[in-house]
């Protein structure tokens, strides 16, 4: 049953890069507060002139995953169209006190929390409908997180694209090579998405990996 | 504190093996399990963990594994057979919590709150 499940999943996306019919669909994953709405903003300011979502300090800004269609990005002399899925922060553990502890009252500590579960659910089931993963780290955190294991172990299971995003480079705390030696084997760029440092080589990998 | 033996997860379909961890963690044990998760169930027990928050009961767990390993032969990559799974802890995530970890070692503090 397995074997059926893995050998019917390997084909269909073989199929699909035998005919690359539609865009690759890239999910942006990540910890909450990592950047990930900030890197799709940029991205989408880029290459459309819109926006994504809100970003905030506050974790859990974002709590329903944001799809655009066709987001054509240039780069390496190539064309290439996307589906781009902003998706809510990672985690393992909600507790509204943490909320009620950056100034929200217990009610908007408890809705947001409630939220916030959901959109991690949300996310979790996004996974089985990409193409490829932008996988956005804080570069300023420890890399080794049981969200960013889950995510880089669940791409490799299903032998798709992975780009890891080291964020934050604006900040002299940042480490971006302790991510790359947490996880050498796959490609990383190290960015800011806030002031849009280095996002030229973004684009470039974006091409190479997604393409 | 549990420690769980692969032979015993084993014997547990994927859907029966969260539910037992997420019904042991609540009822706050530890578990350390000795060959983990595969990267779906670790996606499958976040996502029913986030089912199960409570606001003044359960906010949700704490789970620490090491990076997986892959086995990058033909066979291995056409049967997805080649994720090695590592060793894992799981517990509430109101009494452990990870100071440090990297790609072989998993320090933790447990307290009894």
């Amino acid at each position: 049953m397995g074997i059926m499940k893995s050998l019917r999943r390997n084909l269909s996306g073989f199929l699909k890069k035998l005919f690359n019919k539609e865009n690759a669909r890239i999910g942006i994953y990540g910890p909450p507060n990592a950047g990930k709405t900030t890197l799709a903003n940029r991205i989408l300011r880029d290459w459309t002139g819109d926006a994504m979502g809100s970003v905030s300090n506050i974790a859990h800004e974002t709590r329903r995953a944001r799809r655009r269609e066709g987001v054509n990005i240039r780069a390496n002399g190539n064309s290439l169209s996307l589906d781009i899925v902003d998706t809510p922060g990672l985690a393992t553990k909600i507790d509204f006190h943490d909320f009620m502890g950056q100034g929200m009252t217990e009610a908007e500590a408890k809705r947001r929390a409630k939220e916030a579960t959901e959109g991690v659910i949300e996310a979790v089931k996004w996974l089985d409908n990409l193409d490829g993963v932008i996988l956005v780290m804080d570069a300023t955190e420890d890399p080794y997180t049981q969200v960013n294991v889950t995510v880089i172990g669940n791409m490799e299971a299903r032998d798709l694209p992975l780009l890891i995003v080291a964020n934050k480079i604006d900040l002299p705390e940042s480490s971006p090579s302790t991510i790359r030696e947490a996880f050498p084997q796959h490609p990383m760029v190290s960015i800011s998405a806030l002031e849009g440092k280095n996002i030229d080589t973004l684009y470039e990998q974006i091409s190479k990996r997604f393409g | 504190m549990d420690l769980l033996s692969e032979d015993k997860l084993s014997m547990m379909a994927p859907v029966e093996k969260i539910r037992f961890i997420i019904d042991e963690v609540k009822r706050g044990k530890i578990l350390v399990l000795e060959k983990g998760l595969t990267p779906q169930e670790q996606a499958d027990l976040i996502e029913m963990t986030m089912t199960n928050i409570d606001p003044e009961d359960f906010s949700g767990i704490e789970m620490e594994s090491y990076p997986t390993k892959s086995d990058n032969s033909i066979l291995g990559k056409l049967f997805k057979k080649g994720i090695r799974t590592r060793l894992t802890v799981i517990g509430p995530a109101n009494k452990l919590k990870t100071l440090r970890k990297d790609r072989d070692l998993i320090t933790a503090l447990v307290s009894n709150k």
